[in-house]
């Protein structure tokens, strides 16, 4: 394998690590420096290998999983410890990709590689390692089938430092909620990338690195990071009292309550009446939890009980409690420690409990819910069937509206009704019902930048589309979604300049954002997405969220919802049918789609 | 939404940063609104919102003291070439970090400047000093920028102007154009608001004296709308409870946006809560208190910033590291309001760390180059009372200051109004 920087770039160190587990075979690839300025590095990186490969099935050896660090990452940058992963989802069909925190970004730069792109398939199971230039394929037979925890703690047995990416029993079992967990607490949690790693015989990639990231103004970057430290402390959802760095992600749970918006048994009602004795600060009191975070990253928003289990985020807090109807703090653990150790999205593991649940009226209590769990991550009994997702599940039953999901990605912890710059986010997000592509929560229910008016569509089209290009290029550059919360591409953009050497502006960075995710667009049209997948369930159109005298939560207004998500196509650059135009792929810099192309690379 | 485009506008002209008509404000989503039609700004804004992504941009001419301290900023900027006005306020340092100056008003100029920063001063080919300003998200911030971007000129005028004096380096043309500047003040307001009389013991009276309180506090000047914070301690029998503006709410309009927070922090609820809410909560721990107030008032915010220690070896970290125990005090009226350092919010150095113990048995505190905190022992009479004395003894105090150090003569600031 060879090696060594790439002379004169700063930022990025130039190689790409393109290794085919067919074959065995590993190549360097180097992009050119046109190609870093226009996709930035993690899910532009990603997009840009994965669009030649776009249409190929989850088991085709040809299509990619990528696993791309950006220019910021490895740097002071704050929340920049980070990387994404990208391929085709096996359960929605769609882009499927994921930004992933611990250190893996961190030491994959630091070993010199910008990405790894992994294509073919193992004849079995198999891990990666990389310590810096050199690279191996490592039998892993031992390990399949094995629970993260027990792959993790046998790897560190011979690998003490550096990073440990790892699939569970899921992603061998044929889940397509299957996740991929770094450094035992962070998931790439949706779109079912660990099956893709599965399909791949792919158990664990492991990478440390020795190498620095070349900084080309440091006092620049170190003014740029002041700023953005600044910032965060000065933002209450981030390093407040009862902020993201004292309570986790958990934080989120009152406020959500209380503006009447948790989705509840499926989506059927939006307060859960136990909520107020199942908020952070039940589970600090009960758990006294420790904190972690990212390399690097002084928010630590991630908790686990003394006795080492993660606790639940706000999104597995919220849909292992309210959204099935459980009012039991140390089951909603159990099931959320579960998941991780079974490498399973909980987001969309328990959206397909309560959809389970709302079709066969059966209540899902103590060891009931584990055992369906349990089976959905090893392909054992009624969880296997569980395990293709809710709207495979709903549409087998005959109920595909009681599936809560977009193009099949089921929906988190923020009820539409309560929010309608979400509703249209989830509805148009290239990856299905996501909070994070659009992160309307920020304005609607943080206040930032500014407070919107969450029961309104006014403005929201252009708000969504600028957010998604915003969260697109931060995506791309590894920085954290939560600094967004506080800083915003301004100083970022200070950041990314001082890191490589490029004068960029925020607005630079937009246009990035914009191609990224148009980019993502012609790839789902490509397999056949179109406006009628850019929906909510009928559920949220029709029926009344749970309201107050002085909170009415009604259905969201269904032409209106038309009205704007038409507008949002418009300032998009799509048609009336959501799909991308010719005109506006060449004015972004965008190749059309060739019909059965293959190839890609640098 | 050309109704909440006008209301910014009006809001910008009843503040006296512009005249009525001095603001063309245009929102973007699927077509563009106005907040008037007819503007001759308009061609200029659409071929300036052609080159930006955005959802909201502002045009605005200030008017008044702001005109002056603007254009006379953006000279100086532009001649010495940096094309900065860099204050040194909390605001500025923390949000819009500096501020692009533009030589005329072209849509490319102001597009690169706004592709930099929220906002910008153009400085026109007759003088005339103007602000553009974007939001991203909505109009709103774009109408904060242009708050901001006033405030911090205003304060980084009359700072400098005491900073050259002590340095030496005022020249004549400067003076003169000071008195001119000065001549420009708004009358200081001198009547009292009548507001509610405390002990509050209901949540629904704390919640309409503190939408009085915050009211009255942009009103009479004390505060911009979009900054400050106010709250309430409701404790009556079981009920413990911090009543505080919620973060990025106007004081003006506090309605919806007061959070509930339990001293007992068995919620999460403070997490729209203000960024200073740490602080008051600290402050409510440590004393009596029952209420608390922080404005902006812009002669505290420059008197704070005003140091003889022109060799002082800390000099750029003085926001959150001065370590010198600094105040202003009137010995003939009592009043002694401690200056402390401290940053937004509850970073390391934030100021949650510096207030607290300094506001034990005081009336309030001023924090360098952000604004003061004053508390009332049962309502916001007393908040208030400290807010506007302080004011106007650090606004007599600055001049007297220039005055001594050869700005200007003692007592031409004597005018005051009853009204605004």
């Amino acid at each position: 394998m060879s090696g060594g920087m790439c002379g004169g770039m700063c930022g990025w160190t130039g190689k790409i690590l393109r290794l085919d587990l067919s074959t065995g075979a590993a190549e360097t690839l180097r992009p050119s420096p046109e190609v870093y300025a226009a996709v930035l590095g993690g899910r532009g990186l990603g997009g840009h290998f994965l669009r030649d490969f776009a249409t190929c099935a989850a088991d085709d050896p040809d299509l990619p999983l990528v696993i791309a660090a950006g220019p910021l990452t490895a740097s002071i940058a704050p929340g920049s410890g980070r990387c994404h992963l990208t391929s085709r989802s096996p359960l929605t069909g769609a882009v499927g990709d994921a930004s992933l925190g611990g250190r893996l970004g961190t030491e994959l730069k630091r070993a010199g590689w910008d990405a790894v792109v992994i294509t073919g398939r193992a004849e079995k199971p198999c891990g990666v390692e990389i310590d810096d230039h050199t690279v191996r394929l490592v039998d892993a037979s031992a390990l399949a089938g094995l629970e993260t925890t027990e792959v993790d703690a046998r790897l560190r047995g011979r690998r003490k430092r550096g990073s440990l990416l790892v699939s569970g029993p899921a992603a061998d079992s044929g889940c397509l909620l299957a996740t991929l967990l770094a450094d035992g607490r962070h998931a790439a949690g949706r779109c079912g990338l660990g099956r893709v790693a599965g399909l791949k015989n792919l158990k664990y990639l492991a990478v440390r690195g020795t190498g620095r990231t070349r900084i080309a103004d440091p006092a620049g970057l170190k003014a740029a990071r002041q700023d953005i430290l600044r910032l965060a402390a000065a933002s209450p959802a981030l390093m407040g009292r009862h902020g993201l760095a004292s309570f986790g992600t958990g934080c989120l749970y009152d406020l959500v309550d209380a503006r009447r918006m948790m989705p509840t048994d499926n989506f059927r009602a939006t307060r859960f009446a136990a909520a107020g004795g199942m908020n952070a600060h039940a589970f600090a009191a009960r758990f006294q939890p420790r904190r972690h975070g990212c390399l690097g990253c002084h928010v630590a928003c991630l908790r686990s009980a003394r006795d080492g289990r993660g606790l639940p985020e706000f999104e597995a807090m919220s849909h292992f409690t309210a959204l099935i109807g459980n009012a039991d703090l140390e089951l909603a653990l159990r099931a959320s420690d579960l998941c991780d150790r079974l490498g399973l999205d909980p987001v969309s593991a328990a959206a397909t409990l309560a959809c389970h649940r709302e079709i066969s009226g059966e209540d899902l209590h103590g060891e009931r819910l584990l055992a369906l769990l349990g089976g959905m991550g090893t392909g054992q009994g009624q969880g296997a069937e569980l395990a293709q997702g809710s709207a495979r599940l709903a549409a087998r039953l005959g109920r595909p509206e009681l599936s809560m999901s977009v193009k099949g990605l089921e929906l988190p912890a923020y009820d539409p009704r309560g929010a309608y710059g979400m509703a249209l986010g989830y509805a148009v997000s290239t990856r299905g019902g996501c909070h994070q592509r659009a992160g309307a929560a920020s304005h609607e229910i943080l206040r930032k930048p500014v407070a919107t008016d969450r029961f309104s569509f006014s403005g929201k089209a252009r708000i969504i589309k600028t957010a998604e290009d915003m969260i697109a290029a931060a995506d791309s550059l590894s920085v954290c979604g939560h600094l967004l919360l506080a800083a915003s591409l301004e100083e970022y953009a200070r950041a990314y300049s001082a890191v490589t050497g490029l004068s960029a502006t925020a607005q630079d960075l937009l246009a990035a954002g914009e191609r990224i995710d148009y980019r993502e667009r012609l790839m789902n049209a490509q397999n056949g997405f179109t406006a009628a997948d850019d929906d909510l369930p009928p559920r949220f159109f029709a029926e009344p969220g749970t309201g107050a005298p002085d909170l009415p939560v009604p259905p969201i207004p269904r032409a209106d919802f038309l009205a704007c998500r038409a507008a949002y196509y418009r300032i998009r650059g799509l048609t009336p049918d959501g799909l991308p135009t010719r005109e506006k792929a060449a004015a972004l810099g965008l190749e059309w789609p060739q019909p059965g192309a293959a190839g890609g690379g640098a | 939404m050309n109704a909440l485009l006008a209301r910014y506008a009006a809001k910008l002209a009843a503040s006296g940063l512009t005249l009525p008509g001095g603001a063309l404000i245009a929102a973007l989503d699927d077509a563009i609104s106005w907040n008037m039609e007819n503007d001759p700004r308009q061609a200029l804004m659409q071929r300036l919102l052609a080159r930006l992504n955005c959802s909201a941009l502002l045009l605005a001419r200030p008017t008044g003291v702001y005109q002056a301290v603007m254009a006379s900023l953006a000279r100086r900027a532009l001649l010495d070439g940096t094309h900065i006005i860099a204050p040194g306020d909390c605001e500025t340092r923390t949000f819009l970090h500096d501020i692009p100056v533009v030589r005329g008003l072209s849509d490319r100029g102001m597009a690169g400047a706004l592709a930099r920063r929220k906002g910008c001063v153009v400085l026109d080919d007759d003088g005339a000093a103007h602000v553009a300003a974007f939001g991203a998200v909505s109009p709103e911030q774009a109408f904060v920028t242009m708050s901001s971007l006033c405030f911090a000129c205003f304060v980084a005028y009359f700072a400098a102007h005491l900073r050259d004096l002590r340095l030496g380096t005022m020249t004549g043309e400067r003076r003169e154009e000071f008195a001119r500047t000065r001549s420009l003040l708004p009358p200081e307001r001198t009547d009292r608001p009548a507001l509610a009389a405390g002990p509050f013991t209901s949540e629904d009276a704390a919640r309409a004296a503190l939408i009085q309180a915050g009211r009255a506090t942009v009103e009479y000047g004390l505060v911009d709308s979009s900054f400050g914070n106010i709250s309430y301690r409701l404790k009556d029998g079981e009920t413990d409870t911090i009543l505080i503006s919620q973060t990025g709410s106007s004081l003006d309009d506090l309605a919806a946006c007061l959070d509930p927070c339990r001293m007992d922090e068995s919620s999460c609820a403070a997490l729209t809560a203000s960024s200073e809410y740490p602080a008051h909560k600290a402050i409510y721990e440590g004393g009596a208190a029952r209420a608390i107030l922080h404005g902006h008032p812009r002669f505290a915010v420059i008197l704070s910033l005003d140091c003889e220690r022109l060799d002082c070896p800390g000099q750029g970290e003085c926001h959150r590291a001065c370590a010198a125990p600094r105040r202003v005090a009137d010995p003939a009226s009592g009043l002694d309001i401690p200056i402390v350092p401290g940053e937004v919010g509850a970073g390391p150095f934030g100021l949650c760390n510096t207030l607290p113990p300094a506001i034990r048995g005081k009336k309030g505190v001023i924090v360098y180059g952000h604004g003061l905190f004053t508390l009332g022992a049962v309502d916001f009479r007393e908040a208030f009372a400290s807010l506007m004395d302080v004011e106007r003894f650090c606004r007599e105090e600055y001049f007297r200051r220039a005055a001594a150090l050869g700005g200007e003569a003692a007592g031409e600031d004597s005018r005051a109004s009853s009204r605004p």
